[in-house]
């Protein structure tokens, strides 16, 4: 029984964390209408940040002044690769889409969004290596943090979008982008912000997960990526507590697999999941098929 | 105008097609220790390694090793009097690059003899070629039974992941005297799942027990219940065959569960500086059977480590111990020869019985693997050290 428990607890540790990469999939979704591939490589880039500043600059300090020194340098530093990746790749493109009346309106993005990612996933391994980096070890209770961090961001989150100005702006957008538009919102702007603050948690979650399981390498965006994207999509994309609860279920039913004989099959059962969902609601638990979007 | 477009384009494919082979020429000449030009007389060896991409290092080792023991031979006077020349391409890391490679080196370099891969993907891409071609061909590190399977021209000079499954068996029922076993593998890869199989089938011929099973997912990093429900079964080892890469996380976790290191057995994807660095004192006291270790106590060896050491300024890995003898035992099966060339050597080295290498006394079976010795290493005071040696052929 005390193995049952122990599972779960894991399983809301990793779940929370991965619910964290979700709400960055969910948000760009929801008002962009994009699935951003290349938010797995910001979580990743974001893990590389912290590490560098974890065993660079900040070496020295006792760790509980490094940790929250290191996700903000995480945080900055996907932040700024977010944003750039929305003005290189996705604004000249969306701009160019003719109001997703033109025929691979929708294609061209997304294709674009998969090239971000094998670009960025690249460029870590030529820049830092294909061999993984390991954290420095920091005595506390990892999943603890992970928990309650997870969830006091989340809540924050909340806050921003539904009692901002900014949050009132992002919820416009994610409408109908064009009538927001003309109700003099900046939407440019909005979308920058969204990124930011989507790229942000990535960074968040992705330090939080080396912390916790030791290693930053190029690839690592692909496994977690593909989870964090699976569980928006549970939670029904565009949808923040779909997201959130999305995150945890998988986290959880991925860990109680382990307890299983087919453990070595995870994803299988992680999948199985995911279809069953969706098959008895297609637009995923929260998703409400176009209405209210963030 | 579209066909005109489309004979232009070919044109162009044709010009980027002889650029390419011009260009890839003076790749030949740029190995070190080779001379400049083949000069009459000169046997001509291939050797095809990974010498740039993600596996560089595998495949500059490898290089340094052959280099090494043909700068050796030719200030012995050669082989029949004749001095040996080794022409090394570049796969690119790539399975592709392997085929063209051996390709290249067969038709047009003409060498009478191979040496290649680290990886087994390229090796049996390159071996595929080299048997067809009935050219002899010599992997010093691959270690995927299918390698050598059923291809008459297709040798190596390390241990098959089958011999190390058994070996490592016989270490942990014999020598440690555990019985009880725990295995924890990653499900999706060959190397792992086939390992973890061949140990499970030898510990239970030799009388132990697997108490608990458990295969990880790729990717995976959270290992924290699995480890729970290792330690449930309640066994008194763990056996571990996976890389290094994955090790160091379970190792991390482990410890913050009070497992101890010397739980832990592995195998030979543990052997990397990487897995010190990451993971030395949660592993103080596991063990692991690998290929070679730089202190083993043999003659060959020392010999070999101090060469190497004169030439390279360093210390040698694994994959250098093993192309170092992957070449040594060409050249002296090349001796043995009735003559130069292809068939002859092919048969000579089949032949080989009790040769002496860096990496201890190999004879070639008659599935053309290495029969030879496993060093079983043990991570202490945070390196690797040498500990006992399985399956030992020396007098």
């Amino acid at each position: 029984m005390s193995g049952l428990a122990s599972a779960l607890l894991n399983g809301l540790a990793q779940g929370a964390m991965i619910a964290l990469v979700a709400l960055g999939y969910t948000m760009v979704y929801g008002i962009l209408k994009l699935i951003n591939f290349a938010h797995s490589e910001v979580f990743m880039m974001g893990a590389y940040a912290g590490f560098f500043a974890l065993a660079g600059p900040l070496a020295g300090l006792p760790p509980l002044a490094a940790l929250p020194l290191t996700i903000v340098a995480a945080m900055a530093a996907s932040s700024a690769l977010g944003v750039a990746v929305e003005r290189v790749a996705y604004r000249p493109i969306l701009s160019r889409g003719g109001g997703g009346k033109a025929v691979g309106a929708r294609i061209t993005p997304l294709v674009t969004a998969l090239g971000m990612s094998v670009l960025l996933q690249n460029a870590a391994v030529l820049a830092f290596g294909a061999r993984p980096r390991s954290y420095t070890r920091m005595p506390i209770n990892t999943q603890l943090v992970i928990f309650v961090t997870a969830i006091a961001v989340m809540g924050a989150l909340h806050l921003l979008v539904n009692h901002t100005w900014m949050g009132k702006a992002m919820r416009a957008l994610s409408t109908n982008v064009e009538a927001a538009r003309l109700m003099g919102i900046r939407t440019t702007r909005v979308i920058l912000f969204t990124f930011a603050v989507g790229s942000s948690l990535a960074a968040l979650g992705a330090v939080l997960y080396c912390l916790d399981q030791s290693q930053a390498y190029a690839t690592m965006g692909q496994v977690i990526g593909t989870r964090a994207f699976v569980a928006a999509v549970l939670g029904g994309i565009g949808s923040i507590p779909g997201a959130v609860v999305g995150g945890i279920l998988l986290g959880v039913v991925g860990e109680l697999t382990k307890l299983t004989s087919y453990s070595g099959g995870q994803d299988v059962l992680t999948f199985v999941v995911l279809i069953a969902v969706l098959l008895w609601k297609p637009t995923g638990l929260f998703g409400r098929g176009g209405v209210e979007k963030v | 105008m579209k066909s005109r477009r489309s004979i232009l384009g070919a044109l162009a494919l044709g010009a980027l097609l002889v650029g390419c082979s011009k260009s890839s020429a003076p790749q030949q000449g740029a190995a070190p220790g080779a001379s400049a030009a083949p000069a009459a007389g000169e046997v001509l060896v291939g050797a095809y390694f990974s010498l740039s991409g993600e596996e560089t290092q595998f495949g500059k080792d490898s290089q340094e090793g052959i280099v090494l023991a043909t700068d050796e031979l030719n200030a012995g006077g050669g082989v029949k009097g004749r001095k040996v020349k080794v022409i090394f391409e570049d796969t690119k890391s790539t399975p592709q690059e392997a085929t063209n490679k051996v390709r290249q080196l067969i038709d047009r370099s003409k060498v009478v003899a191979l040496l290649g891969e680290v990886a087994s993907s390229r090796s049996l891409a390159g071996g595929l070629i080299a048997n067809a071609a009935k050219i002899p061909m010599i992997s010093p590190s691959s270690t995927n039974v299918e390698v050598t399977r059923g291809r008459e021209f297709v040798f190596r000079v390390c241990f098959t992941d089958d011999a190390q499954g058994v070996a490592a068996a016989e270490f942990v029922t014999k020598k440690l005297g555990k019985k009880k076993v725990g295995l924890l593998y990653l499900a999706q890869d060959t190397y792992s799942s086939g390992l973890a199989k061949t140990f499970s089938e030898a510990v239970k011929k030799l009388g132990g027990e697997i108490v608990v099973e458990k295969g990880y997912q790729k990717g995976e990093k959270n290992f924290r219940t699995h480890l729970d429900q290792l330690m449930a079964a309640k066994p008194e080892i763990i056996f571990v065959p996976n890389y290094y890469t994955d090790m160091v996380p379970i190792a991390q976790q482990a410890k913050e569960k009070n497992i101890p290191g010397s739980m832990f057995v592995g195998g030979d994807g543990w052997d990397s500086e990487d897995l010190l660095k990451g993971a030395a004192t949660e592993l103080e006291g596991a063990y692991f059977t690998n290929h070679y270790a730089p202190d083993v106590p043999w003659e060959n060896s020392k010999r070999f480590v101090a060469a190497y050491h004169a030439r390279w300024k360093r210390e040698p890995s694994s994959l250098a111990a093993q192309a170092y003898d992957s070449a040594k035992l060409l050249f002296d099966a090349m001796g043995r020869a009735k003559a130069i060339e292809p068939l002859a050597i092919r048969d000579a080295i089949a032949a080989t019985k009790g040769f002496s290498g860096a990496t201890g006394t190999i004879s070639i079976d008659k599935d053309r693997n290495a029969d030879k010795p496993l060093v079983v290493v043990q991570i202490k005071g945070g390196k690797f050290v040498y500990h006992s040696t399985v399956n030992e052929k020396q007098p």
